[in-house]
């Protein structure tokens, strides 16, 4: 159950294996959490989530394999993630994502396809049967990252941005729809962040490390903020940012 | 009463279908609470029965108030024998917290007072006492309605000449001054309390109004008060009229009004007479106080540690100054022996209650490092008032807890009854080793 802070005991992680996911496990597990099930598609890369969670203290870590790129394994994957944390789920993470390369993607229907439905399609149908399982139980919270590259979308990554568009739509129009119904849900929306996934870009101007990102999502759970932003100073930022023209916009560094 | 019980079982087949009472919701944790199952609102079980002139014994239903029952009782001159600080808080819920009040050093807590009582349970409905079922009695009492609804209560009431108390009030300089006053004359007195000033720093660390008295004899009231010896409480017309968008208990909103509210004290006076409402429950002055703490809201936090360890109270009421966190209510008391109870939270010794704005940086820490203190000298943080306690932590401070676990299995087999607080703290569930 979650506690008076909002500390969540037991935590499913959709795309358990990334570093944001990472930082952010850590952190909860500092604070109560004790049982965490991993579900991410790279075996390699769970088996080290898990030893990392274990170490930090974690009674119970399971994981769970998944493809991202396989919609209609979703309900099961999910099925499997709340039996193996055979107790209440107080908070799910929605962290699956993959930045790819627009420009060279775009020559290749089946990339862009991809993209699209990692980013977007299985998040996306994932969040639908969480919010039945959670509403069932009658508690919960999810938390969904999207990024400010679906804000605003620009040249350089703009399959990853409108992927990340849509599901950050879908998951604010979610959010509504599940008031009152005891579940709540937060999205995060991260600026530049410095991860493997980013390696070799040139950061953007306000770009954070995992490290931030997860502090800010646990300051952003105490606090039931429906939008995180990381860094916050972005949320001002980008209500300029949106409105900027684009020939304007075409010009910014980043 | 005209309400037929039917044991609790599974309104369906669906797996998960838990069930837990709620009396007021007035435990300030996640006790009443049951998150994806059924609540059950004991409001119907209200009835109030004769009271037994000669021994004052009464029938009450579970979900009956005590603000009810002394509104009826004080007219006859009977009053509630164990008061939180509180009056509108149900016998059901004052069961299953096993509530304490200004008496305890003396009289011992709610369950005390309550002769027998009808629980309704999964396995079947069962009439109990401490002579009959006294294992389902005891783990009833304190069980955090784990083991069944209360419908229904016999309780013990207690004779008073008049709603009136008479009250000797101190003031103390510091921590040491106000405990060692206590415990050299609490027993001249039914009802001890303390408000400790947990925001003064220094050699004013713990400074502290000590409150004791007992219901004033007529004799002792003056002739102003002459003609209305018994006074129905009626009810509080203030209130908060909204919620405050942040809090309005800040560190130096409490310090100012702790340091205005100490200095408002008399040094010294005896023998005042206060309405017995103004001396048991101050709070229920103002309706929806809690408001006042915006809209995070605030997190109560109450242990008990052995007599000889008022180290970890001064340790406790130590820690807050430094980490700016300020709590503004603290209330010290001596308890007397507990009961029977495995999970009743008084034993011997002395306890703190503090209440903090739940947003506060770095409380959730300061407050696990409290529990390590209370529970490294074997004492036990409230129940009723937690919301965020270690599970581990939990069988070190109730190592009886087992009892309560079995008489479930036998009354519920299979854990129908279950609150957010129950699935928290893993009671009757296996512990990760
Ligand atoms: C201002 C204030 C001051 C307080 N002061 C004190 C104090 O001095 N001493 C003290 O001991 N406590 C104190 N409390 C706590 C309070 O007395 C307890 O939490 C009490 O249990 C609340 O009763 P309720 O009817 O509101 O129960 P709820 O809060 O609704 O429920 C509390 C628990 O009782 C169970 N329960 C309720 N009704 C039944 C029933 N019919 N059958 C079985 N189980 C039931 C619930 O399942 C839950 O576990 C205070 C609370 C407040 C708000």
């Amino acid at each position: 159950m979650n506690n008076a802070f909002n500390h969540p005991q037991t935590v499913v992680v959709l795309g358990g294996t990334s570093e944001i996911a990472g930082a952010l496990i850590d952190r909860l597990i500092a604070n109560r959490c004790r049982t965490v099930v991993l579900a991410g598609r790279d075996t390699d890369g769970l088996v080290h989530a898990t030893r990392r969670a274990e170490a930090r203290g974690a009674d119970i870590v399971r994981s769970v394999v998944f493809d991202a790129l396989e919609n209609d394994k979703a309900e099961e994957t999910i099925a499997a993630c709340f039996d193996a944390a055979d107790a209440p789920v107080d908070l799910v993470v929605v962290a699956v994502g993959f930045l790819g390369n627009a420009g060279a993607d775009l020559d290749d229907a089946e990339r862009i396809a991809e993209s699209i439905t990692v980013n977007f399609t299985w998040p996306a149908v994932a969040l639908g049967v969480v919010a039945r399982h959670l509403r069932a139980q009658g508690s919960g919270r999810i938390v969904v990252l999207s990024s400010v590259a679906g804000i605003r979308i620009r040249a350089a990554n703009f399959i990853y941005g409108s992927a990340k568009a849509g599901l950050d739509g879908f998951a604010l129009g979610l959010a509504e729809s599940l008031r009152g119904s005891g579940v709540q849900l937060q999205v995060v929306r991260p600026g530049f962040v410095r991860t493997k996934m980013t390696a070799g870009l040139r950061p953007a101007p306000f770009a954070v490390d995992p490290d931030s990102v997860a502090t800010a999502v646990m300051r952003g759970i105490e606090r039931n903020q429906p939008v995180i932003w990381v860094p916050s100073l972005l949320r001002w930022v980008f209500l300029g940012l949106r409105h900027l023209p684009q020939e304007v916009w075409r010009r910014l560094p980043g | 009463m005209g309400v037929t019980h039917t044991p609790l079982t599974s309104q369906s087949s669906e797996p998960h279908r838990w069930v837990i009472a709620r009396g007021l919701g007035r435990s300030y944790g996640d006790a009443a609470q049951c998150s994806g199952g059924v609540v059950v609102d004991t409001s119907a079980y209200s009835s109030i029965g004769l009271i037994d002139p000669v021994t004052g014994l009464v029938e009450v239903g579970g979900g009956t108030s005590l603000a009810a029952i002394m509104r009826v009782s004080l007219a006859s001159g009977w009053f509630i024998p164990v008061s939180p600080g509180t009056r509108h808080v149900t016998v059901g819920g004052a069961i299953a917290a096993d509530v304490h009040g200004k008496n305890h050093h003396r009289d011992g807590s709610f369950c005390s007072f309550v002769a027998s009582l009808t629980l309704v349970t999964p396995a079947g409905i069962f009439t109990i006492s401490p002579d009959e079922d006294a294992e389902l009695f005891w783990a009833t009492a304190g069980g955090m309605g784990l083991t069944g609804v209360v419908v229904k209560a016999t309780l013990r009431l207690i004779r008073v000449e008049t709603s009136w108390m008479e009250t000797d009030t101190e003031r103390c300089d510091d921590l040491d001054a106000v405990m060692s006053a206590m415990e050299e004359a609490d027993h001249n007195y039914r009802y001890s309390v303390a408000w400790v000033d947990c925001s003064s720093r220094g050699k004013h660390l713990g400074r502290s109004v000590l409150t004791r008295g007992d219901h004033a004899p007529i004799g002792a009231l003056g002739l102003a008060n002459a003609t209305s010896f018994i006074d129905i409480p009626a009810e509080s017309r203030v209130r908060v009229p909204f919620t405050l968008p942040l809090s309005a208990v800040g560190p130096h909103t409490v310090q100012a009004f702790n340091a205005l509210w100490f200095r408002k004290s008399p040094k010294r006076k005896c023998g005042a007479i206060v309405p017995l409402t103004s001396f048991f429950y101050p709070l229920d002055g103002i309706n929806e106080w809690n408001l006042l703490y915006g809209r995070r809201g605030f997190v109560q936090y109450q242990f008990v540690v052995g007599p000889q360890h008022a180290d970890v109270v001064r340790a406790a009421v130590g820690m807050m100054g430094p980490a700016g966190i300020p709590s503004s209510l603290a209330v010290l008391k001596r308890f007397g022996p507990g009961d029977p109870g495995p999970l009743s939270f008084p034993i011997e010794g002395w306890t703190l209650a503090l209440d903090f704005p739940a947003g506060l940086p770095g409380l959730p820490p300061l407050l696990d490092r409290l529990d390590e203190l209370v529970v490294g000298v074997g004492g036990r943080i409230y129940l009723a008032k937690d919301a965020r306690l270690r599970p581990e932590l939990l069988r070190a401070m109730y190592p009886r807890i087992g009892e309560l676990e079995a008489v479930r299995d036998r009354v519920d087999p299979d854990h129908v009854l279950q609150s957010d607080l129950s699935r928290r703290l893993g009671i009757g569930q296996k512990v990760p080793s």
